[in-house]
């Protein structure tokens, strides 16, 4: 409950469009780096709020019902939002600093990286 | 008690339901059709898999060869998977494996690849206490690891042997393949592949770099290469008499 009251805090925070901390007001908000591209495939706040949702929803059609190249591929997120990787052994692109910015702050642990690949590479040999 | 052959959804009965039927509907409405006919060409990419299909494969081992694993070295290519390594060799993922057979009273041997044989009634489907194991309406048998907790009680009850459990951590997934610790996989029959109108990877491999042993295709579709290819010769599905109806069917034995 906890965790979920800091999520929702950190997503008003961000929705509101609250400006970032200065220095001795707490711990800094989080400010992910900006994907590639104009825009993402929802409005930046909805994202911010929703990005879980959609995930979710799209991974069932996917696995169970064949749907695929839709708007809402972790996939997709990859190709926009991979960033020189924080862990000084990885020379990749991925997206783990992107997501830690606001899940560290937040105190969320996401486990989507230990099957998924965070790695921004062109796919081989497959599609979607 | 019941025996599998007579489940009421068995294939052969319902075929036999299905004629009674169409006789019915003759009469009622002639010139009307009550069961629409299938639909032609691929479904898009946006619409789900539906029943009119149903993916199976046909490996012929008259032309697989003893100690060619051209297939199993295309599956690891194409998965990512590989012997693990802080894991002991029984552990090691299995997606698809060379069994090399032989009848010891007549001295007959012969060679096939062995993986998930995406059965009609999936035991591991049966089995799976969270839904993770589950069979897509085109019979593809998957596990979904997002909600699989990893109780391996469907690698108890595959009479095929065909799943193998993740030990340790794993980098470098390939993006379609995602696989992870804590999760059972197995063959996905390249669903990937199969979801973009291709072939799954054992079978293009077998047919450009060996004896183009392994047919792949819609048994439902009549005019289908791998259809009317199993109309005309004897093939046997691996302890049939369990009666799990599976898509992958053998020849030459």
């Amino acid at each position: 409950m906890t965790r979920l009251t800091g999520v929702l805090l950190v997503c008003v925070g961000l929705a509101l469009g609250a400006v970032p901390a200065v220095a001795g007001d707490g711990v800094p908000l989080p400010m992910p780096a900006r994907g590639t591209g104009d825009q993402c495939v929802e409005p930046t706040e909805t994202m911010r709020r929703n990005h879980m949702e959609y995930l979710l929803h799209q991974r069932d059609d996917t696995v169970h019902g064949g749907i695929r190249g839709t708007k809402y591929a972790l996939k997709d997120c990859v190709e926009c939002h991979a960033t020189p990787d924080p862990r000084p052994e990885v020379t990749a692109h991925t997206l783990y600093g992107f997501c830690r910015e606001c899940h560290d702050y937040a105190a969320v642990s996401i486990d989507c990286f230990g099957c998924h690949t965070p790695e921004s590479t062109a796919s081989e040999g497959g599609a979607e | 008690m019941t025996r599998y052959n007579d489940r009421p959804d068995d294939p052969d009965r319902r075929r036999l339901l299905g004629g009674a039927l169409a006789v019915a509907a003759t009469a009622i409405a002639p010139g009307i059709l009550l069961v629409a006919p299938r639909a032609a060409g691929a479904r898009m990419p946006t619409e789900p898999v539906t029943d009119a299909v149903r993916w199976g494969l046909l490996i012929d081992t008259t032309k697989c060869e003893a100690g060619c694993d051209h297939c199993v070295a295309a599956c690891q290519t194409e998965h990512g998977w590989t012997d693990e390594p802080l894991s002991r060799p029984d552990q090691d993922a299995q997606w698809i494996r060379k069994v090399e057979v032989r009848d010891p009273r007549t001295g007959y041997a012969f060679s096939l690849p062995m993986m998930c044989q995406h059965c009609e009634y999936p035991p591991c489907a049966d089995v799976c206490p969270t839904g993770a194991s589950f069979k897509r309406a085109d019979g593809i048998v998957l596990v979904d690891k997002h909600i699989c907790i990893g109780c391996r009680y469907c690698m108890v009850a595959c009479p095929y042997k065909a799943r193998s459990f993740v030990h340790e951590d794993i980098e470098g997934q390939k993006a379609y393949s995602p696989r992870g610790k804590g999760t059972v996989e197995s063959c996905t029959l390249c669903v990937h592949r199969v979801d973009a109108g291709r072939v799954p990877a054992c079978v293009e491999a077998c047919a450009a770099r060996a004896g183009d042993a392994m047919l792949f295709g819609d048994l439902n579709d009549p005019e289908s290469a791998i259809a009317k290819r199993i109309s005309q010769i004897a093939t046997t599905r691996i302890r049939a008499d369990l009666g799990l109806h599976q898509g992958v069917l053998y020849h030459g034995f």
